[in-house]
């Protein structure tokens, strides 16, 4: 995956650029010895590294303007970054970029039930803003697999999904209001703790922008209280085929579970290894949740399991208690790090019109044997939004290349079928360059003519979501220099 | 102009506009500053192109009457879940709301607080920007974060950054059965006060609205589950007074019914527990009710300078954090005054920037939204 050559004559200038950002940063927020910037060097799209120039863990929005402001005066690539999960590359840092944590930035500012929302930092982790608010009963929808560890600000910027947004929606649908800081160092306050915008819906817009637009400091989310009860429902068939219809039926039926989620054969072994939830061995596995109290779930589980019935499922089985409704979800939670444990991988992200899914897990199949590679396959049934996931060996040399090239047939199938190439991890630098698959080149310049609103100079992430060609004219226009 | 049905037909219509466009679906929400210009009819760019009821997406040309989409779904069992508003009963208009229509005004009635808005449902766009050009956003599947959610920013921009002609949705399955907990004689406050403790409960309350005196709780699902849960809120909510169960017709609070009378009408989104500040600071003789939990504002008069209580509206609101939109006012008024509520200078910059380049020659409904 190509970046653009650092800048010699910013890399030049460090010296000068770190006394600048220390004179507003404290000391030991201000990292520049290559033994420490190392650790910034990637996120978990671990194939790419490269360490910045220099991080900075500014602790407030007045400090993030501040550097925002310096390294635009001073014409200095920006890249922010969250916890570093994106899978995507969002936060892979370039040799001459400054990199912006948010880490430090993690409190809770207020917490207001009467009106369910919470204002957090985004610094703060996913899982930790549920935790701010459960004792009380309360809970934060999106829940990406990386809940432990990833930050508000990298869900906002990647408007992450998660296993339970069939019912609740992904980030953009619970976000109410943000402060963010533009690059030239202005504050904006967008949204709050009403609904939807008087005007032109920039939050909308913002959420998702893969940190191109502006660096989001404080968020207000939507908090919901937490549902009676919750139970998953296991059901195993022959064929994904089969696993397709079933769900077809459900959705159809007028029932709407919280979670369709699908696992083949090879993930079912690997995550059954991982977490010990008695998986049943077969073809295709679907966990279905649905909630409410225990007499509605029964309701509703009872209706689902007559659909799954009339397509000869070869398992089928309720979770007995909470004890086994965890490990079932342990399982699927850590299907990544399941697989990463027995072979290297790539995880795919592509999403497509369901009724689609037979054809294409059959193309995949075919096109696994083609490369070579093998392939699991994990997603979020009931939205379409797939998760291949391609096995390689990082130590076998030109097999990553490989591995590459099948992801990106693959996903050019997904827009191909009518969907997309990525439906909740980004598009980061590693599926930038397939953005012309899916847009024509007006739809891509309307997208830049965003960016230029936002950052005229083309200083936040820079070398991100756009074909590095397409983007060219506009990374290289001359910039306010020093 | 003629009557457009073909999306090449509207972009050939907006390179060769010579001055400024009024951009007009079924033309039942005559809303917003008066825009003059030539009609760009998007009426005839109409039906519904795809619909698959096991993916819960449906797909239709912008002017494609909301009705007929409405009547496609309802063959399935489906419906359009964030409850769009009708205003021709408000204002007086006559036609066919369009789905276009709906998603350029982000139009969502009493489920928005628990489904979403209609920006929540609409998951793709293609529209003819400014300069005459397509340009398509989005797609026709649940999850995509593939590039910027321009989606996002159609809904809700009042044809000012493009004219719609196709839009993809979420759609979702319609229920077996509601029921609505009615509590009379409530004050607003009081009524804020069970609203959110309903809304703050397992119970899923799909509608929270203050009408004529009464809180209405509507409840939706399966019939078990309904009667689960209304005997379950009736125990929580029982200090705010009697509770019945009754079938009220939602449109009421949807459409704003009760002042359809008022020469005057601002929609006002604000935290719910702000709503009854805003009412109890309306001049003497104006009508108001609540939905989304109290966070909604519909007030309405007949009398009074009603350029000067429009201001005094914004004012308090942009205090409180939120928006106030003069909906429905004489013509002199919506001439006079920023109809939409002024934003905070950062956010208008951005906002006049990205007309500029969404628009560049100024010509969209240009002023509608803000001078």
């Amino acid at each position: 995956m190509e970046m653009p050559l650092p800048d010699p004559e910013i890399l030049a200038r460090k010296a000068r650029i770190v006394a600048r950002l220390r004179e507003v940063l404290p000391r030991d927020a201000v990292i520049d010895d290559p033994a420490e910037t190392r650790a910034y060097e990637c996120d978990a799209l671990t194939a790419y590294r490269c360490p910045p120039m220099v991080a900075v863990l500014p602790a407030t929005t007045t400090e993030v303007s501040d550097v925002l402001r310096i390294c635009q005066e001073i014409g200095v690539p920006v890249v922010p970054r969250g916890s570093g999960t994106s899978l995507a590359g969002g936060a892979l840092p370039t040799a001459d970029c400054v990199i912006l944590g948010v880490a430090r930035m993690n409190a809770v500012l207020e917490t207001d039930y009467d009106n369910r929302f919470v204002r957090v930092q985004t610094g703060r982790t996913n899982l930790s803003v549920t935790g701010a608010v459960e004792s009380d009963g309360f809970f934060y929808a999106p829940d990406p697999s990386s809940q432990l560890a990833c930050a508000i600000a990298g869900n906002i910027a990647m408007n992450s999904g998660g296993a339970h947004c069939l019912k609740y929606g992904v980030t953009t649908n619970n976000l109410m209001g943000v402060t963010m800081v533009q690059m030239d160092g202005t504050v904006v306050e967008i949204g709050g703790a009403h609904l939807d915008s008087g005007g032109l819906d920039l939050l909308g817009v913002i959420c998702g922008s893969e940190g191109q637009l502006g660096v989001v400091t404080e968020a207000t989310l939507r908090i919901l209280h937490k549902p009676e009860g919750a139970r998953p429902v296991l059901m195993g068939f022959d064929s994904a085929e089969i696993a397709g219809a079933c769900v077809a039926d459900i959705i159809k039926a007028g029932v709407l579970p919280v979670a369709i989620e699908f696992m083949d054969r090879m993930l079912i072994e690997v995550c059954e290894d991982f977490a010990k939830a008695d998986y049943p061995m077969c073809e295709a596995l679907l966990i279905v949740e649905v909630e409410g109290s225990d007499a509605e779930i029964d309701a509703q589980l009872a209706l689902i399991t007559d659909i799954a019935k009339r397509h000869n499922p070869v398992a089928l089985r309720e979770s007995a208690g909470a004890d086994e409704s965890a490990r079932i979800w342990a399982g699927r939670k850590a299907a990544f790090s399941a697989i990463g444990r027995v072979s290297d991988y790539m995880c795919l992200d592509g999403t497509i019109p369901v009724s689609e899914l037979p054809y294409v897990l059959r193309r995949i199949g075919e096109m696994s044997k083609q490369y070579g590679l093998a392939v699991g396959n994990v997603f979020h049934a009931g939205d379409g939004n797939m998760h291949p996931l391609i096995c390689y060996d990082a130590n076998k040399p030109g097999d990553l290349e490989i591995c590459e090239e099948f992801g990106a047939e693959v996903l050019k199938l997904c827009v191909e079928v009518g969907g997309c190439l990525t439906g909740e991890h980004g598009v980061g630098i590693e599926k930038r360059d397939l953005m012309s698959h899916q847009y024509a080149p007006a739809d891509l310049e309307t997208q830049m003519a965003v960016k230029d609103v936002f950052d005229p100079a083309w200083l936040l992430n820079p070398a991100k979501v756009f074909p590095l060609a397409v983007s060219q004219p506009r990374r290289d226009a001359p910039m306010a220099a020093e | 102009m003629d009557h457009v049905i073909s999306e090449e037909g509207i972009a050939e219509a907006v390179r060769s506009a010579e001055g400024p466009l009024v951009v007009k679906g079924g033309g039942t929400r005559m809303v917003g500053r008066l825009v003059s210009g030539d009609p760009l009819d998007v009426s005839g760019l109409s039906g519904v192109t795809l619909y698959e009821p096991g993916a819960l997406t449906i797909v239709a040309a912008a002017g494609t009457p909301v009705a007929e989409i409405e009547a496609t779904l309802a063959r399935e069992n489906q419906r359009l879940a964030f409850e769009p508003y009708d205003l021709t009963g408000l204002l007086g208009t006559s036609g066919a709301s369009t789905i276009g229509g709906v998603l350029a005004t982000n139009a969502s009635g009493p489920r928005r607080i628990q489904a979403g808005a209609a920006r929540d449902f609409a998951l793709g766009v293609r529209f003819v920007d400014g300069a005459g050009q397509v340009v398509k956003n989005g797609g026709r599947v649940m999850k995509n974060v593939t590039g910027y959610d321009l989606v996002k920013l159609m809904c809700g921009s009042w044809g000012t950054l493009g004219v719609l002609t196709e839009v993809s949705l979420k759609v979702l399955p319609a229920v077996e059965a509601e029921v609505t907990l009615v509590i009379e004689g409530v004050s607003a406050a009081q009524a804020v006060a069970a609203m959110s403790r309903a809304l703050g409960s397992p119970y899923e309350v799909s509608g929270a609205a203050w009408i004529n005196g009464a809180v209405w709780l509507r409840l939706e699902g399966f019939e078990a589950s309904i009667a689960y849960r209304a005997g379950k809120l009736e125990g929580l909510l029982a200090s705010f007074g009697e509770i019945t169960r009754s079938d009220v017709a939602w449109s009421n609070v949807r459409d704003a019914k009760p002042l359809w009378g008022c020469d005057a009408v601002w929609r006002i989104s604000v935290k719910p527990s702000d709503g009854p500040a805003v009412i109890t600071a309306l001049p003497e003789g104006c009508q108001s009710l609540m939905d989304w939990g109290g966070g909604l504002v519909w007030a309405g008069t007949s009398g009074g300078d009603i350029a000067a209580t429009h201001g005094a509206v914004q004012a308090q609101v942009a205090g409180l954090g939120g928006h106030a939109t003069l909906i429905k006012g004489p013509e002199a008024v919506r001439a006079a005054v920023p109809v939409f509520q002024p934003e905070s200078p950062g956010v208008a910059s951005l906002s006049r920037a990205l007309r500029s380049r969404f628009d560049p020659r100024g010509i969209l409904n240009q002023g509608l939204m803000a001078a």
